[in-house]
């Protein structure tokens, strides 16, 4: 421990007698260091953000998207006429045993009204459980319950962006007359901002209304029944892909479809897009973070190089060190030591350097970022890997002079 | 009567050169008994430095025995070799060798911090060795700042710090003016009249050899006289 002191306090003397030097061995690794935690720090939160994004359209979700039909040979894409029935939907609630909770919907875009104002947006016909599978709760009065379902009330819950383009600013839109396809409706609620997708889309673009009243009053009898979408929430996130394939099955024997043809429907989970997203992310990230290593690698080879000049130029002092009594591993122990020291250093201002970075990218360029301890501890042990790695051969040379020849080196 | 502190017997030194094989020290055989004041003398080739890094424990021996205190040191490691440096020999060079850019008083600790002494011990006998010979207040200056003889001085601080029985100089004035260098062997006197140190002494100069009590001088790897110093000094005086 002692010997460990004052190996370490002669080694800082020998760097501080030659600051420069020491400063500029020390800026590979400074880079080195520094860009890794930038990079990882930039990665990390553009990771969290999109996963955050993915998140908010509800938690463990699945989707259950009509189409790949094929009538006679033709096949139509995803959308288009829809094969899902909200009987599908109810029988996927009561007999897949990994779905939590089930919701469907039908949608139309169509033209809200109020007072003098009007805006056109996106009507959904939905279940009471929307808001549970979806996450989405109201920020302001109620959602519509299962008495509204089955009398066909005219009620309606607003999203943000239709409350502010109806209604002026400090108006309580809740308890209000819109009408819809001239059909009046009272609104009953007001649904928290969501914000948008992470392709762009405004999903407070809405109104939600019980499915039943939908089907009667907006979107007119025609294949009454038929559903756009089922949401799916799994019972926990581990039961996902056994969710997925539950409803595969069920929806094949319920639209009887023969072993060998095609599905009538796609089931897609939100974790496969957050999967992707993460390792397209991760792709990048390892990419920057392999540049980065490639500087600590220059950055240790630069540290060996100046250790072995300072064997060369030391050499003397190492004789007369040998000749007051330092075995071997004194001498292997004092130059390995400096280049750790040297290589910490450098570690601890690249990590100083790219912390503050991360931190102004975040402020200039207003891109998240996310500090990871792992990054910042991991490449401070790594720096002080890169020291005993190119150190130790400097050392070794310098441990194995010869104490004769080196107290006559000139 | 005791063993004597350097006992050697039969020592060659062979160096290889490719295939060459050059003996720089062919047989030498000789005792010095604690307490001594030994001068050795010969040219350069003489092969006086090659014994000189032997007793040090610096180097090995090709062939032939060597004791220190009773003890067997001819076949030692390495790492042995400097421990028995670090215990028991201190080392005055010409050329001072002291550590550049570090204080007289860190000069002067370096062998104690190779040889386990506590923090607290090392700069309590550091500054004692450094009193000893005389540089008091000069403990903080660095070797660039402190005169020829000055830093021989704190040389000699060095060696004497870990209060080793053998102390090896080489050629210890020959960098030094004629006043300086009467110092130097003033303190080297009084250490050998106070402390009963040994002293093996390398020199070219009569003035100084004549401060010892025995004078070897070496020949092609040979000792080819072993004498009193004061037979030597009566000689100059018959020839005078």
């Amino acid at each position: 421990m002692k010997l460990l002191r004052m190996t370490l306090r002669a080694a800082l003397r020998a760097l501080r007698r030659n600051k420069l030097r020491s400063a500029l061995t020390m800026l590979g690794i400074v880079i080195g260091v520094a860009a890794v935690i930038t990079m990882v720090s930039i990665g990390q939160g553009a990771n969290a953000s999109v996963q955050q994004q993915i998140q908010s359209l509800g938690t463990n979700l699945l989707m259950v998207i009509p189409g790949a039909t094929t009538s006679a040979g033709v096949r139509s894409g995803w959308g288009g006429v829809s094969t899902l029935s909200a009987s599908d939907a109810a029988a996927i609630g009561k007999e897949c045993s990994a779905v939590a909770d089930v919701t469907y919907l039908k949608r139309q875009i169509v033209q809200v009204v109020y007072g003098d104002q009007n805006w056109s947006t996106v009507a959904q016909g939905t279940t009471p459980s929307y808001g549970r599978v979806r996450d989405w709760e109201v920020a302001n009065g109620s959602f519509f319950g299962q008495r509204d379902e089955e009398t066909a009330n005219r009620v309606v819950v607003l999203g943000q962006t239709v409350v502010d383009h109806l209604f002026g600013p400090g108006e309580d839109p809740v308890g209000a007359l819109v009408r819809i396809k001239d059909v009046p409706f009272r609104v009953i609620g007001v649904l928290q901002a969501k914000g948008q997708t992470t392709w762009g889309q405004d999903q407070d673009d809405v109104m939600l209304m019980p499915f039943s009243t939908a089907e009667r009053r907006v979107l007119g009898t025609q294949r009454v029944g038929t559903v756009d979408l089922i949401f799916a929430s799994a019972d926990g996130a581990s039961r996902i892909p056994e969710a997925a394939q539950q409803i595969a099955a069920l929806l094949r024997q319920r639209h009887r479809i023969q072993p060998g043809q095609d599905d009538d429907f796609t089931v897609r989970s939100l974790n496969e897009m957050a999967q992707a997203s993460e390792s397209a992310s991760r792709v990048m990230t390892n990419l920057l973070l392999s540049v980065a290593s490639i500087s600590l690698l220059v950055g240790g080879i630069g540290i060996m190089n100046i250790l072995l000049v300072s064997v060369t130029e030391r050499t003397r002092e190492i004789g007369i060190r040998m000749s007051v009594g330092a075995k071997a591993r004194h001498i292997l122990l004092q130059f390995l030591v400096e280049a750790i020291v040297l290589a910490m250093a450098g570690g601890l201002m690249g990590a100083a350097i790219g912390t503050s970075a991360a931190w102004a990218v975040s402020r200039v360029a207003g891109w998240p970022t996310l500090l990871s301890p792992v990054a910042i501890g991991g490449s401070l042990l790594f720096s002080g890997a890169v020291g005993v790695f190119f150190g130790f051969y400097p050392a070794q040379k310098a441990s194995r002079l010869d104490p004769i020849a080196a107290l006559r080196y000139e | 009567m005791s063993e004597p502190l350097i006992q050697v017997r039969d020592l060659w030194r062979i160096y290889s050169l490719g295939d060459v094989e050059l003996a720089a020290l062919r047989g030498v055989s000789l005792d010095i008994e604690a307490g001594e004041w030994v001068a050795i003398m010969g040219a350069s080739g003489s092969g006086k430095s090659t014994f000189m890094n032997l007793i040090g424990c610096l180097d090995a021996p090709s062939r032939g025995s060597y004791r220190l205190r009773g003890r067997d040191v001819a076949g030692l490691s390495p790492d042995e070799r400097a421990e028995i440096r670090n215990r028991e020999i201190g080392f005055v060079f010409q050329s001072f060798n002291l550590l550049p850019r570090t204080s007289a008083l860190e000069n002067v600790e370096l062998p104690l911090f190779y040889g386990d002494t506590p923090l607290d011990e090392q700069r309590e006998r550091a500054l004692a060795a450094l009193a000893e010979v005389g540089l008091v207040g000069r403990e903080e200056h660095v070797p660039s700042q402190l005169s020829g003889g000055q830093q021989q001085r704190v040389a000699i601080a060095r060696a004497l710090v870990t209060q080793p029985s053998l102390l090896l100089a080489d050629e210890p004035t020959g960098n030094l003016d004629t006043q300086t260098s009467l110092e130097i062997l003033a303190i080297l006197a009084r250490l050998h009249r106070e402390r009963g140190i040994t002293i093996v002494m390398v020199t070219h100069e009569p003035d100084v050899s004549a401060h010892a009590q025995r004078v070897i001088t070496f020949r092609d790897g040979v000792v080819v006289s072993d004498v009193p110093a004061s037979s030597l000094r009566r000689a100059a005086e018959g020839v005078a």
